[in-house]
């Protein structure tokens, strides 16, 4: 039975290792920086979530006790993680996106990060 | 009635600060729990001026099937993504942008949309446009924007609509 659970939870650390990597390489992988963005989502996700189901695993079956910090982690991960990719998101369409090379915005007519410069005539920084 | 609206003016936000408060002690205690209603109360009492509306949670058990459709998802399009990342020339890759018309409304069933949207590799949402009526999402493979489109149309707006309005 030892020998199942140590299995099980091997499983997990080679999952989020393996997820954890792939994150890594695809940093270096992939050329441009909106592509780059998607590499993280993957660690934080698969990666990070890997590491935690082994820890609840071995304090559940190993240590015979109920840990629940590690779904506060997922917890806090869930609600950070996007907001920071949402950030980087954002400055490259400030600095580098023109509104017509996105897509149409509807009725809108314009996207919030562009919506914004024309409204408060921030200085244009694309140039540099 | 009157009372208790007054002292829990927002109950899943109490519910919530002493769950995660209890969680946080580690160990289930009387202690951490009393502990934790008392933030329940005081938190949202304090900061009730910056919450003017509270988010309505229409259908309970959606909540759950909306939460274990996205884990789904997260583990398949990790799988995908990640043979995207290994084996797939960036010549052949094609990032795009995807415009998603929104039919939600409610700011807070926008803001789940938006960070499913990140959590689930392959799709980043990275602005809303202008009145908020559409999101803006890059894919980090796409030959078929409108596919995107409508899979996350079908696979969460569809589920959030009915959890939020």
């Amino acid at each position: 039975m030892e020998f199942l659970f140590e299995l099980l939870i091997a499983f997990f650390l080679i999952v989020s290792g393996i997820f954890g990597f792939v994150g890594s390489f695809g940093m270096i992988k992939l050329k441009d920086p909106m592509s780059r963005l998607h590499a993280p989502t993957k660690a934080t996700t698969l990666g990070v979530g890997g590491v935690l189901l082994a820890s609840i695993c071995h304090s559940v079956l190993v240590e015979g006790r109920l840990s629940m910090h590690e779904l506060l982690i997922t917890l806090f991960l869930f609600l950070t993680a996007p907001i920071t990719a949402l950030f980087i998101a954002k400055w490259h369409i400030h600095r580098h996106e023109k509104p017509e090379n996105l897509p149409d915005a509807g009725e809108d007519g314009l996207w919030a990060t562009h919506a914004v410069e024309q409204m408060e005539d921030v200085p244009d920084h694309s140039k540099n | 009635m009157k009372l208790l609206r007054r002292i829990f003016p927002h109950p899943h936000l109490s519910f919530l600060l002493t769950i995660v408060w209890v969680l946080l002690a580690n160990a289930p205690s009387l202690n951490s729990l009393v502990f934790g209603l008392l933030l329940g109360i005081v938190i949202p009492f304090i900061t009730q001026p910056y919450w003017p509306d509270r988010p309505v949670l229409r259908n309970w058990p959606m909540v759950v099937e909306y939460i274990l459709v996205v884990l789904w998802d997260i583990v398949m399009a990790n799988i995908t993504v990640a043979r995207i990342i290994l084996f797939k020339p960036d010549a052949e890759r094609q990032p795009n942008w995807v415009s998603i018309p929104l039919d939600l409304r409610t700011p807070e069933a926008i803001t789940v949309l938006a960070g499913t949207i990140t959590m689930t590799p392959g799709t980043v949402s990275c602005d809303l446009s202008a009145q908020g009526h559409c999101l803006l999402v890059h894919c980090l493979d796409a030959p078929d924007p409108a596919a995107v489109r409508d899979q996350i149309k079908q696979r969460y707006e569809r589920r959030l609509k009915e959890i939020f309005e």
